[in-house]
């Protein structure tokens, strides 16, 4: 087996993409696009920035604002040096260095890794067979169809443009190009020109999917016979999956982002990946430090800065995997961007919610409906996203793929979701754009609106941003991450108060070793980048390996050589050779067919295994032939001779001749490695033959 | 190894669906159900055959209900809460959410009906229904360390499943009730080629063949339409889940595309309650309702609202579902005794009705008057319909699956006894495949497949990784036979794992030394003497020509003076005196002589290509 890393990706939004070599098959393992990356990429064109800056707010920016800015930005960016062009997206770039041809299967772990799919199964040599839970397919292919709508509203700004190169960059190469955007459109090492890439459209979407097998949690897939595939529930997200491989020499694990206890998506089911051969460990959350100290806002308030973090260092390590620590610590984080929400409303400003993860999404429009119900606030929650009906209602007709919690309501004929509710009763009102007719007319602020992409570059929350970022009472809520980097720069100065959230979205390191003491893989593989993080000794008793980045790390074998299983029948229909030597062993020749069947080799009765009639090719015999006992043989047979022992001088081995003189001449001679037969008489040979036959074992 | 399958119920009938197979020392019950057309003890399986002490648990590794009509899960609680079983019981998430509002609506007939005493009561089901887990198709849940099971869609009703159930090698699959086409709102069954030493089949419909359902459906439409049209009230006896949806679906599209404006009712709240469950188990449904579900969902009814009592009696016409089907007790019998009279009305009955219902003894001939269960007579002159489509499959269907599955053997349940033997007879001659239609309380056993497993040596896999085949002529036709296989040894060492290695390590595996026994002999050879020189090339190229002749399919080398087939191997012997020489037949000194040897394994071909050389060139 063996592993390469073709990214170690960077947080939810971009999981890791790993190329596996497993029984001689290529398998892909996700194919995301990096769309923190589009942050370069100024969200309107100049002109239209121009205008937006001057758009009356309802709070005036301030006097100070040009000279904040200035203090600010001083030998840093202004929005000036964000690309002005329809956005590109970056992909893998190591993936672009393997053949799509030589790619056979293609595993899919959460809706994100989908999202660069299309780019790969354009390619009219990929001929990858591609798994995916149903939940993945269903959630990731509007997550797609949301993004190539939002983009086509570039394409209005921009016309259409069909250059196969990123003449965008042309500039960027200059000196006084801030090296923060530098690094994101060249890369580290100033190679990832080549994984800029296009978006697919909505005909690729749909050709992607085409080709998909979507399965079920725990649903064995076979692949050629060989490879026995398991999408088992990661806890990530709704239909999200870690997988299982079981194959004739071994079986495999691969762990991605993982969360035990969910509060809205079937949780972890660790308990099948227990003893796999090799485990592949690729939950890269517990390294996304959170951004705890700078969150790029000048907002006056720091008070008003709220950074919400998953980090926590001192937890005890003993705790069990179940705890339910960690969901009442998101559940109050949740509880704290409704209560600031609140806040903001009673203030008479609206707040902006720019968070698309789907769990956590449903999980506030359900507490903040039922907060605002049980409030005296009259505040209208809006949903905008092209795919938010169809979207929301998928999550109310999917009890088999949610918590245990929201499969009960099933039983008592609830809704999964509390947003069913709020929606027939008009508390949460859902609009595809927001240009949609109808939201014009139920619009009414102060509100609290869901609105992508998370970049801030993309959909709806655009505009919304540039409406609110002056004033002061309204709420921003972020992803964590966003506001480190470029993301805030188009839309400064900013007024609004911001929260910045960062989730659970994986395991926690301290859960490592009592997670592989439960699963106790007999190897396991390891980012290198948890060297130092870990405490080894804790992991003593297991093997582990270290893998990096664009390294291809081989794995030894660890399973034992793989059984083929013999059916019963033909295995009694063999002709057993009972031995001379070594009463205790019983020795058959094989018959039948071999064949892969369900990941196990078999052995099942052929059609033509008795088409070799005669005797069997290939005889064995082992032991040695004593000339008296031969010669006693052959007299019964009616063979007569005589035996002439030679000692071997030089070093020759010692030999024995018999003569045969009866019924035609001929001689045997025999040593301790052979005997020949010497003779033109066919007869006389055979029977010699069976005599010897019948002294030495073999087969 | 065997496998026993034990009928409790549905044994030559339909009712009390229940199955108990063991599989190499596992017991799976397969449904628990209840016998509609019963009123005594003969209602339930006789669960004392499983166990005498009434220990179930022991008795039991699990539970499972493939569906949530009464005859397949009506004896759930009753033998959970009563008889105390308190193992597993797995359903599909749709039976699980459904199987208590049947079970709850039963409950409610039975006790209304002549104040029957309480078989389980509210808190039964409840409690039974805890005990549930829930399955997704296709899903592989592993019940203990050897047993596994896994559900496939059935048609049927919402939520219907097979279950496919493997312990060890053996593996069987019990279908339930399941249709083989699509209907209004559910999709065909749905397996996997599977291997299977046993198929366990229900027989509904053991010799009908249906053609496509349309016309019956537009029959069905039209009998109820004809009778509102003539100012009648057409009574459709259902089950709160199942048919109801099917048949609503079709009335309600039919409405609205003739303008109809009677009121459809529905006889409980129950019915409208289900069709919030149908709305959010739409993954169940049929691609087509899948479909159409993103814009409207199909369960969303224009025209049907709830019925009241007081409006049995109400002028003009109206269709009414009510519950529960069969006509066995409960308001649906209570409706008809009043609009039975009336030769205006219509009563449509959906199904299949159990023997010992009214709904039976309406379809079994055109009884002018019928008995009440509690002796009251009434009169029919309503029209009676016999819907004509049902969400079992038909004998072909059966076939096809029996086909499609080709298990080592059958069983026939859940059908009525003659046609169950005919089908059986078609089972056997058609595809030859043993068949069984077992009673209740018999029980039918097979033989199950057991595989051996043994450990394989690198050197064998690796020359099993590519093919070696052998072509040969028999008489006839070329054969292709792949050798592969023939060169493994299994080795059985006492007290140790089966091993199976390479031919080249048997020796090893024994610690013993390999012995070669091989062949030798000098032959002359016959040749035309044209000059005194020898000429050795021609002599081995004539040889080798011939031989290719003679011996069919012998692969020759030839090397200067040397010819090799297989093992055999031939040189010209220039020696005077050859020790592998007969004496006596060197009389012709001018003979050329081919020094052969060749191994025992290839003993015959060796003495082919002797005999070849011994003749004239
Ligand atoms: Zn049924
Ligand atoms: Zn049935
Ligand atoms: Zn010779």
């Amino acid at each position: 087996m063996k592993l390469t890393c073709l990214s170690k990706g960077d947080g939810f939004h971009y999981p890791p993409c790993h190329m596996l070599n497993l029984c001689g098959f290529r398998i892909l393992i996700d194919c995301p696009l990096d769309l923190l990356a589009i942050t370069i990429f100024s969200p309107f064109p100049y002109d239209v920035r121009f205008e937006a800056s001057e758009y009356p707010s309802d709070v005036p920016l301030d006097a100070q604002s040009p000279t904040q800015k200035k203090q600010k930005l001083e030998r840093q960016m202004t929005p000036d040096d964000l690309v002005c062009a329809e956005p590109w997206y970056k992909t893998v770039k190591a993936l672009h260095l393997w053949e799509a041809s030589l790619i056979d299967i293609v595993l899919i772990s959460n809706p994100m890794g989908l999202l660069g799919l299309p780019l790969l199964t354009q390619n009219p040599r990929f001929c990858a067979k591609i798994y995916m839970t149903e939940a993945t397919a269903k959630i990731g292919q509007l997550m797609m169809e949301d993004l190539v709508s939002m983009h086509m509203e570039f394409r209005r700004f921009y016309g259409p443009d069909d250059s196969s190169f990123p003449w965008w960059t042309k500039n960027l190469d200059g000196e006084e190009v801030p090296a923060l955007l530098k690094k994101v459109v060249f890369g580290e090492s100033g190679d990832d020109l080549g994984s800029w890439i296009r978006l697919y459209s909505l005909d690729d979407i749909k050709s992607c999917m085409k080709k998909v097998q979507a399965v079920k949690f725990a649903e064995e897939v076979c692949y050629n016979g060989t490879l026995i595939i398991n999408a088992l529930s990661s806890g990530l997200e709704i239909g999200a999956c870690n997988w299982l491989i079981n194959g004739p020499n071994g079986s495999l694990s691969y762990v991605s982002d993982s969360i035990f206890v969910s509060p809205h998506a079937k949780n972890f089911d660790f308990h099948r990946l227990k003893g796999t051969d090799v485990m592949i460990y690729s939950d890269f959350s517990c390294l996304q430090t959170a951004e705890v100290t700078e969150n790029g806002c000048n907002s006056p308030d720091q008070d008003n800065n709220s950074t919400i973090s998953s980090d926590k260092n001192d937890e005890n390590l003993a705790a069990s995997l179940l705890d339910t620590e960690e969901s009442l610590e998101e559940l109050e984080k949740l509880a704290f961007v409704c209560s600031c929400a609140a806040e903001s409303a009673d203030a008479g400003g609206s707040t902006l919610i720019t968070i698309t993860r789907i769990g956590i999404v449903l999980q506030l429009l359900e507490l903040m409906s039922n907060s605002l119900e049980s409030s005296s606030l009259k505040v209208p929650i809006f949903v905008i996203s092209s795919v938010a009906e169809e979207l929301l209602g998928y999550t109310n007709t999917i009890p088999e793929w949610l918590c245990e919690q929201r499969q009960e309501k099933l039983i008592s004929g609830e809704p999964s979701f509390g947003h069913f509710k709020f929606i027939k009763d008009k508390k949460i009102h859902l609009f595809p754009a927001i240009h949609s007719p109808n939201l014009i007319t139920s619009w009414q602020e102060p509100c609290i609106v869901f609105a992508p992409h998370w970049s801030l570059r993309l959909g709806p929350s655009v505009q919304l941003l540039q409406r609110w970022r002056g004033d002061p009472k309204s709420l921003l809520v972020l992803e964590a991450g966003i506001s480190s980097g470029l993301g805030l720069l188009p839309f400064r100065p900013i007024a609004m108060r911001i929260l910045q959230c960062s989730f659970l979205s994986g395991i926690r390191l301290q859960k490592l070793p009592t997670l592989l003491s439960v699963l106790q893989p007999k190897i396991v593989l390891v980012p290198d980048a948890f060297n130092g993080r870990i405490n080894h000794t804790e992991m003593k008793p297991i093997p582990m390996l270290t893998y990096s980045e664009n390294k291809t790390l081989r794995v030894p074998r660890t399973a034992d050589n793989p059984d083929v299983e013999i059916m019963a029948e033909l295995a009694s229909k063999l002709s057993w050779r009972i031995l001379r030597q070594g009463e205790n062993f019983g020795l058959a020749r094989l018959k039948g067919e071999l064949l892969m069947e369900g990941g196990k080799h078999r052995l099942v009765s052929g059609l033509e295994q008795e088409a070799s009639s005669g005797k069997a090719t290939g005889l064995r015999h082992w032991g040695s032939v004593a000339p008296e006992t031969l010669l006693d043989s052959l007299v019964k047979m009616g063979i007569t001779g005589s035996i002439e022992h030679s000692t071997g001088g030089n070093g020759s081995e010692d030999k024995c001749v018999i003569h045969i003189t009866n019924p035609s001449s001929g001689f045997i001679e025999t040593s301790d490695i052979g005997t020949a037969i010497i003779t033109d008489d066919k007869n006389v040979a055979s029977q010699i033959f069976q005599a010897i036959d019948g002294i030495l074992d073999g087969i | 190894m065997a496998i026993d399958c034990l009928v409790l119920g549905a044994g030559q009938e339909i009712g009390k669906s229940c199955v108990v197979v063991t599989i190499n020392g596992k017991r799976i019950m397969f449904d628990c159900g209840m016998h509609m057309g019963c009123d005594d003890h003969n209602r339930y399986p006789d669960f004392s055959l499983l166990s005498k002490s009434g220990d179930f648990d022991n008795a039991i590794s699990c539970i499972i209900i493939t569906h949530f009509h009464m005859d397949h899960v009506g004896a759930l609680p009753y033998f959970t809460e009563v008889c105390g079983y308190n193992g597993p019981v797995y359903m599909s998430y749709p039976t699980k959410a459904l199987s208590p509002l049947m079970l709850e609506d039963y409950r409610r007939v039975m006790v209304d009906r002549r104040g029957e005493e309480e078989l389980f009561t509210t808190a039964h089901i409840a409690n039974c229904m805890e005990k549930v887990i829930a399955l997704d198709l296709k899903q592989t849940i592993q019940v203990d360390q050897d047993l596994q099971i896994r559900a496939y869609y059935a048609g049927h009703v919402l939520g219907a499943v097979m279950v496919y159930a493997k312990v060890g090698d053996a593996a069987i699959v019990y279908t339930g009730d399941y249709n083989m086409t699509t209907d209004r709102h559910l999709g065909a069954a749905k397996i996997d080629r599977l291997q299977l030493d046993l198929l366990i089949s229900e027989s509904t419909y053991a010799t009908t063949i249906r053609g496509s359902k349309y016309p019956r459906e537009r029959e069905f439409l039209q009998a109820v339409h004809k009778c509102v049209a003539g100012g009648g009230k057409a009574l459709i006896p259902s089950f709160a889940l199942g048919r109801a949806q099917e048949l609503c679906m079709l009335l309600d599209d039919y409405w609205e595309r003739m303008n109809i404006k009677v009121p459809i009712y529905f006889s409980s709240g129950l019915t409208i309650q289900a069709n919030m469950y149908y709305k959010m188990l739409i993954s169940w449904t049929s691609q087509n309702v899948k479909e159409k579900h993103a814009t409207h969902n199909p369960f969303d009814f224009k025209n049907v609202k709830d019925f009241d009592r007081s409006l049995i009696h109400a002028p003009g016409p109206c269709v009414l579902f009510a519950t529960p089907g069969m006509l066995c007790a409960g308001f649906s019998l209570e409706v008809f005794k009043h609009w039975a009279p009336s030769p205006l009305n219509l009563v449509a009955l959906p199904g299949y009705s159990v023997a010992g219902t009214v709904g039976h003894k309406l379809m079994s001939g055109k009884p002018t008057t019928v008995d009440l269960y509690n002796g009251t007579k009434v009169d029919v002159r309503c029209k009676i319909h016999q819907v004509a489509f049902s969400p079992h499959t038909d004998a072909k269907g059966i076939m096809d699956l029996t086909k499609f599955l080709s298990p080592k053997n059958v069983v026939l349940v859940h059908g009525e006894k003659p046609s169950m033997m005919s089908l059986k007879d078609k089972i056997t001659s058609e595809l030859d495949v043993p068949c069984f239609v077992p009673a209740n309380g018999e029980t039918v056993s097979v033989s199950s497949t057991t595989f051996i497993k043994a450990n394989a040596s690198d050197m064998f896999l690796k020359s099993c990784s590519s093919p070696n085949f052998r072509f040969s002529n028999s008489s006839t036709e070329l054969r292709v036979t792949d050798q592969r296989t023939a060169d493994g040894v299994l080795v059985i060492e006492k007290s140790k794992k089966a091993k199976i290695v390479h031919l080249d390590e048997v020796s090893e595996v024994l610690h013993e030394k390999n012995h070669v026994v091989s062949l030798a002999c000098c032959c002359p050879v016959k040749v035309k003497k044209e000059s005194d020189d020898v000429d050795v090339d021609l002599i081995i190229k004539q040889l080798s020509e011939k031989i290719s002749e003679k011996v069919s399919g012998a692969e020759i080398h030839e090397t200067g003076n040397c010819l090799q087939v297989g093992s055999f191997k031939g040189s010209l012997c220039l020696k005077e005196k050859c020790a592998h020489r007969r004496e006596i037949s060197s009389s012709s000194s001018e003979a050329v002589f081919l020094c052969c040897n060749w191994s025992v394994s290839d003993l015959e071909l060796g003495w082919e290509i002797i005999n070849v050389i011994k003749q004239n060139l």
